[in-house]
């Protein structure tokens, strides 16, 4: 069974899923991202593949991924490193990344590679819902594949409902209208639309991102979500870490219970 | 055989390039340009206003000026179209008068906009003082620098220059903060494109603009000559603007040869160039399939020329799709050749190229037309900001080839 319809399965509420970039703070830094996130409860892991111009990100994640390019990473790489680190793990595992990489790989071998290194699903935010409709859902769904697509405050009702019929994953509830990076709280209008998303049955589960960065934007994504995904202030803390095992056991505690700092 | 025309199809695509491939942040953005641009700047009250400050604040139509000394010097007859004459020296301005008021029937408030060189940096902070509208530049940190004036300028005109410490601190990276500002403030801000690059409906919008030059060029040449149509019209490309503008009208005359020079840098094969079509492959980059220039695994190469305006990894998907149908005929000229091509201007006509432009007049050097014939040469801009280069250059080579 896909991991990622497991997950869902078993757990619908404050699910946290971690974002890393691949190939850092050390080449070899993946595959022991991947099961520290485990051991630490992580329920889902995105795996980031760096791209030379992430439009969409943040300092924090452009700077991750500058040093990753430096390190060596490449898409060769980045499969077997995170076959390495996910082959034992009941978590997803899941592709992010920008869609020149993919397209460079070649859509069909880029599924066979995911297949192969035991990927459960993908987010590409630059691969606009009518191109992948036209080009590419066959060749993702086909290989089994769960897609996730992104919305945002702007998405109007309808939109929502199209992207709920066309992912197969779960829909990345992007909180703000910003790129990626940390905040310390929501206010009330980005509540508002949390709420107003939650409450339309959509048949998707709903993961909330962006400014996920300690309990209290966890908590109050999970109160209409499904769960959250933290990137940006895992990476953060990953930068200033000494033990990736104690850091990341660290960082999730600190989103999963208030009493940490 | 389809005729190949310049016009985007209903999904935003020339060909198999092109597209919006942008995340879902920026879509209601795009969304409402696309759904509402046409039929803004295609209404009579665009048209008068955009055509007034064209030729009243702009000082269009530019002259076309037929080269004696030059013509002499090749044996043909040569004209140029002096985009260098325009108010603040390049083609940029006529792209970003009509962004300007574009923005303002969308209701838009705050202006952004990247540059290399500066040109474009420069011509949309004129337009937006012009309406007294906020602007943000972004820009390159290593461009900041080696554009000292062109910043002054900005600044003086009222607009916050960012400088953009990320990547190779050049104009592919000043693009990606402008677009990251642009996600980030969706509701009071348009984004002034300076090329014909970036998701649809950028390429499509700023190839409408430029367009008014060969529009000027057919009935300029028809005047001259008793014929709109040269045998080639010859233009420098980067991004592609200003070629796009040049080559517009002729597109549909298969019998007019259109002739795009791209930038070598220090030569195709040194690995110090900026020769998309010569070195690149189909790719994505900033919201556009087009091709660009990247390694095997998609990572954007970063690109050298002496040209800030021509330093980019990409080209309009429009170039791409019109380079694939054979329509343009891609060449390129080095640094060396392009300096050379603006002496010799400089010393037979009294007129200083932008850089940029020389690379289209360095390809008179390499084709021999015939004393019969034709060709007109895009002068997209003036080189009062490549002083310093060509100081240097007089420097390095002793004074540059004497013409006289």
């Amino acid at each position: 069974m896909n991991r990622l319809d497991a997950l869902f399965k078993k757990k619908q509420k404050n699910i946290l899923s971690l974002f890393f970039t691949a190939g850092y703070p050390d080449l070899q830094s993946t595959a022991e991202i991947i099961r520290a996130a485990e051991e630490a409860g992580a329920d889902m892991i995105e795996a980031g593949m760096p791209f030379s111009d992430p439009v969409a990100d943040g300092k924090t994640i452009q700077h991750s991924s500058e040093e990753a390019l430096k390190n060596g990473i490449n898409m060769n790489l980045y499969f077997e490193q995170v076959r390495e680190g996910g082959k034992s793990i009941q978590q997803p595992v899941l592709f992010m990344g920008y869609f020149n990489q993919v397209l460079q790989y070649g859509p069909e071998k880029f599924c066979h590679a995911c297949n192969d290194a035991g990927i459960d699903g993908f987010i590409i935010p630059d691969l606009p819902p009518d191109i992948f409709i036209r080009e590419y859902r066959d060749i993702f769904h086909g290989a089994g594949l769960r897609s996730v697509f992104l919305i945002t405050p702007d998405t109007t009702e309808e939109r929502i409902h199209q992207l709920d019929d066309l992912a197969t994953g779960f829909l990345y509830m992007v909180s703000s209208r910003s790129i990626t990076g940390s905040r310390e709280s929501f206010d009330a209008s980005q509540e508002e639309y949390f709420k107003r998303v939650s409450s339309m049955n959509l048949k998707n589960p709903l993961i909330a991102g962006f400014g996920i960065s300690n309990h209290a934007t966890f908590a109050t994504a999970c109160q209409y979500a499904a769960g959250a995904i933290a990137g940006s202030g895992y990476i953060k803390a990953l930068e200033k870490s000494r033990d990736i095992r104690v850091t990341t056991r660290e960082f999730v505690t600190s989103l999963l219970s208030p009493e940490h700092i | 055989m389809n005729k190949v025309t310049g016009e985007v199809d209903n999904n935003g695509f020339y060909g198999r390039f092109g597209g919006a491939y942008i995340p879902e942040m920026m879509y209601p953005n795009l969304k409402e340009l696309e759904n509402r641009y046409r039929e803004i700047t295609d209404s009579r009250e665009f048209r008068e206003e955009f055509t007034g400050l064209l030729r009243d604040y702009v000082g269009r139509p530019s002259p076309l000026y037929r080269a004696g000394r030059l013509s002499d010097y090749y044996n043909t007859n040569i004209f140029l179209k002096r985009e260098d004459l325009n108010h603040t020296g390049a083609h940029k301005i006529n792209n970003t008068v009509g962004q300007i008021i574009l923005a303002r029937h969308l209701g838009k408030k705050r202006i952004i906009a990247e540059t290399g060189a500066g040109q474009h940096g420069v011509a949309t902070a004129t337009v937006c003082a012009l309406t007294g509208t906020e602007c943000v530049v972004y820009m390159g940190a290593l461009d900041v620098a080696r554009q000292q004036p062109n910043v002054e300028r900005m600044k003086m005109l009222g607009a916050t220059v960012v400088p953009v410490h990320s990547g190779n601190k050049t104009l592919k990276d000043a693009t990606n903060e402008a677009l990251r500002d642009w996600i980030s403030n969706p509701c009071d801000t348009h984004y002034i494109i300076g090329s014909i690059v970036g998701p649809h409906p950028y390429p499509d919008i700023v190839t409408r603009f430029q367009s008014v030059i060969s529009e000027e060029i057919k009935a300029q040449l028809e005047q001259h000559n008793g014929n709109p149509l040269p045998d080639a019209v010859i233009a420098c490309v980067g991004g592609g603007s200003n070629a796009a503008g040049a080559f517009f009208h002729y597109l549909q005359h298969p019998e007019v040869e259109l002739i795009a020079v791209e930038a070598a840098g220090h030569g195709v094969d040194s690995g110090e160039s900026a020769a998309t079509i010569a070195l690149g492959r189909p790719g994505v980059l900033h919201g556009c399939l087009s091709v660009v220039m990247q390694d095997a695994d998609g990572q954007i190469t970063e690109p050298y020329s002496v040209s800030a305006g021509l330093d980019y990894p990409g080209i309009g998907p429009l170039f791409a799709h019109l380079h694939q149908k054979g329509r343009v005929n891609f060449q390129h000229a080095t640094d060396r050749e392009a300096m050379d091509a603006a002496f010799l201007l400089t010393q037979l006509e009294g007129i200083i190229p932008a850089l940029e432009s020389a690379h289209a007049l360095a390809f008179l050097e390499k084709r021999k037309f015939t004393p019969d014939q034709t060709v007109v040469i895009n002068l997209s801009g003036r080189g009062d900001k490549d002083m310093e280069a060509y100081l240097k250059y007089i420097k390095e080579h002793n004074g540059g080839k004497s013409h006289q």
